[in-house]
């Protein structure tokens, strides 16, 4: 009951610290000057149609790239702490002999017909779906992260329909590293050739709302896609894993 | 003051609740999650400017007077990768709630006393 | 005119979140945390934020959803017997 009281307490404190936000400041009507800086400059300066792909891949890059780095680090913790607790579950089990085959569903159930079909006709639509995502970034809502959580779906259906599938581990961490390492070289060469760390203009900028257009940005965040999608997949390979206890 | 910023502190007032109230491991987390929800609600209802369109030069926006017509791009830019983030703090959350579990055999905060005097 | 439909999205995300908080049965809460994204990726659209709304309706309401289902199946199975009962 105490503790309710002071959880009562704290979130009315915690509204009337909100509040002033919204009785007193007002909404703008103008853009700040950077924002207005990105959207009349940005199409000439990054040739980019889509003004949020501009921001995240070139004006903020280094943002993005602690960010990816980020995702990077959250999964290899997942990764460490379930892989470390299976091994021990693995030696506890074999010591206690029989005490983990008596729970239920512990044998895989193959998945049902529909589920296989299913996948199978969509898994590679998704795939497409995802790389036109990410490769059409700089023209369409949409770009590396949104079409590596794409890929990284259709991989999951995958792993739900084919329940003894194992991912090949070395594939996935190629993959990932690569474009990890990719997206940091072309940051270098942008800071040799061009502006700066992660400057597109290496690339000649093209037409406005062509596909090849806009520098090195759909190279730049095909990477972040490639590297953000087996990042997932490896995130929910990882959790998903208990099968093969 | 606009809706979707009452919305968000809506969210982010009841995530807290939970947070502090409930005493399901699983509840704290979705509790953070949906402070995080509220978060990004406010962020980008920030940005957000009456009247004007999506921050992407087509058709529909004349790019001489593209900084009339749209909203503003960044509170979208830092949301977006804000997103991507909770996924993976949360999945991080969820793995430390699976290892605790397996620890105590319990999801309740409530037996967790190691520091406790 | 989008100012009403923001506003009965917001009730029901609201709704949606003290249901996720009091419900009793945590699949139900896991559920309503999807469709508190679900609704604010329609909010997104409406506040001109397209991309935010594509990342919102993958990521909050599918992956976020999946991973919490994965980690509850991992519990339940360390759990051993039964299953349905984990209750706030």
């Amino acid at each position: 009951m105490l503790r309710r009281i002071f959880a009562a307490f704290a979130v009315v404190l915690l509204a009337m610290a909100l509040l002033p936000f919204i009785t007193e400041i007002h909404p703008f009507q103008e853009l700040s000057p950077v924002a207005r800086h990105y959207a009349e400059k940005g199409p000439d300066e990054l040739g980019g149609a889509n003004l949020v792909t501009s921001v995240i891949v070139t004006y903020r890059g280094l943002d993005t790239l602690g960010e990816v780095t980020v995702l990077f680090i959250a999964t290899a913790g997942v990764g460490f702490l379930l892989r470390r607790d299976e091994r021990d579950e693995e030696e506890s089990a074999a010591a206690a002999g029989t005490d983990e085959s008596g729970s239920a569903g512990n044998s895989p159930r193959p998945a049902s017909e529909l589920l296989m079909s299913g996948s199978m006709l969509l898994f590679p639509l998704l795939m497409l779906f995802g790389v036109y995502i990410f490769l059409h970034g700089h023209l369409t809502p949409g770009g590396g992260f949104q079409g590596g959580v794409v890929i990284a779906s259709a991989m999951l259906l995958v792993m739900l329909s084919r329940v003894s599938l194992h991912l090949n581990h070395t594939v996935l961490g190629l993959v990932e590293s690569l474009s990890g390492f990719s997206y940091v070289v072309i940051g270098v060469v942008g800071l040799v050739l061009a502006g700066g760390f992660l400057d597109n203009r290496i690339l000649p900028l093209g037409e406005l709302g062509n596909l090849l257009s806009a520098g090195a940005i759909p190279v730049i965040y095909s990477l972040v896609g490639l590297k953000v999608g087996t990042e997932l997949t490896n995130i929910l390979e990882t959790m998903k894993s208990e099968e093969e206890l | 003051m606009t809706l979707g910023t009452v919305i968000g502190f809506a969210l982010i007032l009841i995530g807290v609740w939970g947070m502090l109230t409930r005493s399901n491991l699983i509840k704290i987390i979705i509790g953070f999650s949906i402070i995080d929800t509220g978060i990004h609600l406010v962020i980008v209802s920030i940005g957000y400017l009456p009247g004007r369109t999506a921050p992407i030069i087509d058709g529909a926006v004349d790019k001489a007077r593209a900084g009339l017509e749209v909203v503003d791009p960044i509170p979208s830019a830092l949301v977006l990768t804000a997103i991507v983030i909770g996924l993976a703090i949360t999945a991080l959350m969820l793995t430390y709630a699976v290892g605790m579990f397996r620890e105590k055999k319990s999801l309740n905060i409530g037996d967790y006393k190691e520091l406790k005097w | 005119m989008s100012v009403y439909i923001i506003a009965v999205f917001g009730v029901l995300m609201v709704f949606a979140a003290v249901y996720a908080i009091y419900s009793r049965n945590i699949l139900s809460a896991i559920i309503a945390s999807g469709v508190i994204s679900l609704l604010a990726s329609i909010i997104y659209i409406l506040l001109a934020a397209p991309d935010v709304a594509m990342t919102e309706a993958a990521i909050g309401s599918g992956l976020t959803t999946v991973v919490f289902l994965l980690a509850l199946k991992r519990i339940n199975r360390l759990r051993g017997t039964e299953e349905e009962d984990v209750d706030a």
